[in-house]
């Protein structure tokens, strides 16, 4: 039961940081981004590689997942998610499953087609277990490991939005783009900053979670509906908003898998339209704006 | 106004342009230059989605077959056609038609996936033509056609020799976890039968959807009923992920085996599986690591032609499937329809895998299951056989 | 101006605006004569009848409805289950599974339509894509009705209009493909030219002005995807009958992109364009995928980026190439 929980968390948490960097996007820029997934994948393939081919070890090779989608994301940004954000919401849909397509293709050209594995570190596959029958909590250290580095990733982030002056400029350019403009703010550069930083995050989460969510060149296409509904559920417009949802939906998914496996995928599905239906504008928003 | 018409003429020429020049690129004769006396084999099979692998690995297997055996078959050249279906069922069925009625081939063979197979088994009754199948594996696909002819196996088949193995080794209670679809549910359903036949006890039937992320509950659950053993069917791919998640709940500590059918340790990804899977107990028919020389020839020629890959058993339907369409057409003189249909049926040969036999009656294959552990090889992860079940038909058709 | 006056006007109007076209009459001559020209690949053009009457039917949601859909398979899908069933089962007759299949995705529409009608563009995309996934989730449960993952098989169809048979060469597939999706398509043309399908362009342009006119909104959307979902519905009848098989893959979520994309190569939001994509989309997929069967999608992903960002009539006119800025 503690087991379970302690799963459902760690899982939410890898879904929060994924995601995270997609409603940023939605709540900052307006933007429909469904090839957000690939630049989780693209995280998940930079560890691979370091890994795999360069003998990196684990811990040094996470700073740089985080960096090298931040860098395609920054670069992207500049160049054809720009011309995009005035566009109505299907054209940006349309243009973000295209890129989403390439990236597919393209990775399953340079890496070929099957899962990759990875390999941890000893430490990270230790599992330490308390009490016994149904209060028996099993903690995975690698599940611990992403708990404590989402944990960390959100207090930070959330300190990044309210105490400096990036955060603030950030969220005046969230709440009036065209004031924040007049008022000297660049808004231009907070927006590609802060599509960057969503893709490291994303690229960062990509992974952390490629040992437990598996990594294959379709990583985008499956994971979408996760990002998006963590997005709906949540709302964009504020930090807690998708980490509530993110945590709701990864408890949900275990619990439901675990006590009522025959309703398998049906209950976050069904949870998603239910939550939408009641409340369009996601779950933990502000009243409408 | 005007905006919007122009627009609309614009975009309307713009697009008509389009579908000109692809039509005409369409009609043109000379895509596959006919040869009045060639023998076409057509093959279909997953090349991009998620069982590419299925596919390349078939492909590959189909054309050493071609470059051992050579392209002359009774006098004429034969042509292999490859196409993509993707793994989307109506798409295999269109391609099949096209094969059967454009084409005039022969045979059709491939078929990754159980619905493909039988989404195109009504097109091989209609047109009269032998269907190959190289890999699906639920039982019934060889009664939906009695022109279908299968050279992979069958998961009852596959699931019945570990079940065995399970009630002789000390297994008393054991747990299966499989996917939620045909070939899991085959796979469940066969385990279970015969390990109670046995004396086993099954207390929990667990099943997980297609697409699982993640498998902490599925497992959570397994370690709660704590059986000897868990008996795992899932389709080539997930294995690692799955392995990984079991070792890392400290199920195997806890004195729990993981037993399954070989998918879950597929020789085209058991090699970066890692440490991990060392110790899996599986039953199959084919491993890359069996002793004979005819797989040893085997192994070598694979990977001479394909560096990158190491051959699996989804390959060796594929070049036993040649193989049986190559000695059908040389007994039949090339002919085609129910002749060469019959030429197929009763083969026996020797297989990379092993003995084999296509049974006359159910024209289902016949051949030995191995018991198989994994262990390293030369500091590489393979399946060593160390048992074996002799000339197991395919229990699903004797209900 | 009053009202007998106007409604003169608009008469006048759309019966100019429904008058045929020379180019629309030569365009449906030329459809007409591809089964007969290049019977080879009739199958193809079965195939590409089918996913124009979808792309069509997701048209009249997006393009004059303005709602984004990413779930528009559900529709197609349990259409396709509803004839194939009834075909299994109950009556082979081919018009009956369609009317049957059409029927049950309007119904379908019916009651999810109250589910789009709130929210934003996201909460939309979501719901859609919501039912379409826990639509195929059901399909997969109830196995014993549906066949599960390995698909429903024993669908016989009887002949068409109790003389045409289904023959392996899909002749009789693709002309009764075609001949469906023509009235559905004369069906719309007249719709679109109607008082209601004026109303619905204004509500794609301006939905607070046709509230303010006093009409209501939600009824009217509601109509459209009820009417929309029936189509979808009917193309899934036609793709279970014509192949004589449905399986999960007819609710998959590459259905729903697949129809998007074709959609949008042709160009929302005028009849043709259902049409003209579909073609385009198959012809291309055909012809990449012979050229590289492995890696198609990133050419057609490649299209979908270049026309979202270029803008299709600048990319297909080569005189606007040259032209700064552009009306996207």
């Amino acid at each position: 039961m503690l087991t379970l929980l302690f799963d459902g968390i760690a899982y939410g948490m890898l879904l929060f940081v994924l995601a995270l960097g997609l409603a940023v996007t939605m709540g900052l820029m307006n933007f429909i981004n469904l090839a957000h997934g690939a630049f989780a994948m693209a995280g998940g393939y930079v560890l691979v590689l370091l890994m795999q081919r360069g003998g990196w070890p684990f811990l040094a090779a996470l700073p740089v997942c985080f960096l090298v989608p931040a860098l395609l994301g920054a670069a992207l940004e500049r160049t054809v998610y720009r011309p995009m954000y005035r566009k109505p919401h299907l054209d940006q849909v349309l243009f973000s499953i295209g890129l989403t397509f390439m990236a597919v293709a393209a990775v399953d050209f340079a890496m070929g087609s099957s899962q990759q594995n990875l390999q941890l570190p000893d430490w990270l596959r230790q599992r330490w277990e308390f009490g016994s029958g149904a209060a028996m909590l099993g903690v995975g250290a690698y599940r611990l490991f992403i708990v404590v580095v989402c944990v960390a990733l959100a207090l930070g982030l959330q300190a990044l939005l309210t105490r400096t002056r990036f955060g603030s400029r950030l969220r005046a350019a969230v709440d009036d783009p065209t004031v924040a403009a007049g008022l000297g703010i660049p808004v231009n550069r907070v927006f590609l900053l802060t599509f960057a930083v969503g893709s490291g995050l994303a690229g960062l989460g990509g992974a952390l979670g490629a040992d437990i969510l598996g990594l294959d060149p379709s990583f985008p296409l499956k994971f979408m509906v996760y990002f998006l509904i963590v997005c709906a559920v949540g709302g964009t417009q504020s930090i807690t908003g998708p980490l509530l949802a993110a945590l709701l939906l990864g408890i949900a998914d275990v619990f439901g898998k675990y006590y009522l496996p025959k309703l398998g995928g049906f209950i976050v599905y069904t949870l998603m339209i239910v939550i939408l239906l009641w409340r369009p504008q996601g779950l933990f928003t502000r009243e409408a704006r | 106004m005007t905006t919007t018409r122009r627009l609309v003429t614009h975009s309307a020429l713009g697009a008509l342009g389009t579908i000109a020049c692809a039509a005409a690129g369409l009609l043109t004769p000379g895509f596959a230059a006919a040869q009045a006396d060639a023998l076409k084999i057509g093959l279909i099979l997953p090349m991009t989605g998620p069982f590419a692998s299925t596919g390349r690995q078939i492909e590959a297997a189909a054309r050493l077959w071609m470059a051992q055996n050579g392209a002359k078959v009774a006098g004429k050249t034969v042509e292999l056609i490859v196409k993509d279906d993707a793994g989307v069922a109506d798409t295999t069925r269109r391609l099949a038609q096209e094969l059967v009625v454009n084409d005039k081939v022969v045979a059709l063979a491939g078929f990754g996936l159980t619905p493909l197979a039988l989404a195109a088994a009504p097109v091989a009754t209609q047109g009269k033509t032998p269907l190959v199948v190289m890999a699906a594996a639920t039982s019934s696909i060889t009664e939906a056609s009695p022109y279908i002819i299968r050279t992979s196996f069958t998961l009852p088949q596959a699931a019945i020799g570990i079940a065995e193995w399970a009630a002789k080794n000390k297994i008393k209670k054991a747990v299966t976890m499989v996917t939620d679809y045909g070939p899991g549910i085959d796979a469940e359903k066969f385990f279970v039968d015969r390990f109670l036949l046995n004396g086993g006890t099954v207390p929990e039937k667990l099943r997980t959807p297609l697409r699982s992320p993640d498998f902490a509950p599925v497992l959570q659950k397994v370690r709660d009923a704590q059986p000897d053993a868990v008996f795992v069917f899932l389709p080539s791919g997930q294995g690692a992920a799955f392995m990984k998640q079991f070792a890392e709940r400290g199920l195997d500590k806890a004195g729990i085996k993981l037993i399954g059918t070989g998918d879950v340790v597929d020789d085209d990804i058991l090699a970066d599986m890692g440490d991990v899977a060392l110790g899996v107990v599986t039953s199959h028919h084919y491993s890359a690591a069996h002793k004979s020389p005819a797989n040893q020839k085997y192994v070598a020629a694979f990977q001479a032609a394909n560096p990158k890959m190491r051959p699996n058993f989804m390959s060796v339907g594929g070049y036993d499937g040649m193989r049986v369409i190559y000695k059908a057409l040389e007994a039949t003189k090339g002919a085609s329809g129910e002749a060469l249909l019959a030429a197929m049926k009763g083969q026996i040969f020797e297989s990379p895998r092993g003995q084999v036999l296509i049974d006359a009656q159910t024209r289902d294959i016949v051949q030995d299951i191995y018991i198989r552990r994994v262990e390293k090889v030369n500091g590489a992860l393979y399946n060593v056989e160390f048992d074996a079940m002799k000339g197991v038909k395919d229990p699903g058709k004797n209900r | 101006m009053d009202a007998a006056n106007l409604a003169a006007t608009l008469a006048t109007h759309s019966a100019r605006v429904m008058r045929w076209k020379p180019w629309e009459l030569a365009v449906w001559a030329l459809i007409w004569a591809a089964p007969f020209a290049a019977p080879q690949h009739a199958a193809l053009i079965n195939e590409i009848a089918i996913l124009a009457l979808f792309a069509i039917s997701l048209d009249l949601i997006l393009g004059y409805a303005g709602i984004v859909s990413l779930g528009h398979a559900a529709f197609f899908g349990v259409g396709a289950y509803a004839a194939a069933l009834l075909a299994k089962h109950l009556h082979p007759d081919p018009l009956l599974g369609l009317a049957f299949g059409a029927a049950v995705g309007a119904v379908l529409g019916a009651l999810t339509s109250p589910m789009i009608v709130r929210g934003s563009d996201l909460t939309r995309l979501m719901v859609t894509m919501g039912v379409a996934l826990v639509l195929l989730e059901l399909a997969n449960k109830f196995d014993g009705l549906t066949g599960g993952a390995d698909g429903l098989q024993g669908v016989v169809m009887g002949p068409l209009l109790g003389v045409f048979e289904f023959d392996l060469a899909a002749r009789t597939a693709s002309v009764y493909s075609l001949a469906v999706l023509f009235v559905a398509f004369v069906l719309l043309r007249r719709l679109v030219h109607t008082p209601f399908g004026m109303s619905l362009k204004a509500l794609r342009d301006n939905r607070l002005r046709v509230a303010a006119i006093g009409l209501s909104v939600q009824g009217r959307l509601a109509v459209v995807y009820t009417l929309a979902a029936g189509l979808a519905g009917a193309a899934g009848a036609l793709l279970a009958q014509t192949t004589g098989f449905a399986s999960l893959d007819v609710l998959e979520f590459h259905r729903s992109a697949d129809v998007m994309l074709a959609l949008v190569i042709g160009g929302a939001g005028w009849l043709w364009g259902g049409l003209i994509g579909a073609i385009a989309f198959k012809l291309m997929h055909d012809l990449i995928s012979a050229i590289t069967p492995q890696y198609w999608t990133f050419w057609i992903g490649l299209i979908l980026v270049l026309l979202m960002l270029v803008g299709r009539e600048r990319l297909f006119s080569p005189r606007q190439w040259f032209k700064r800025g552009g009306t996207t």
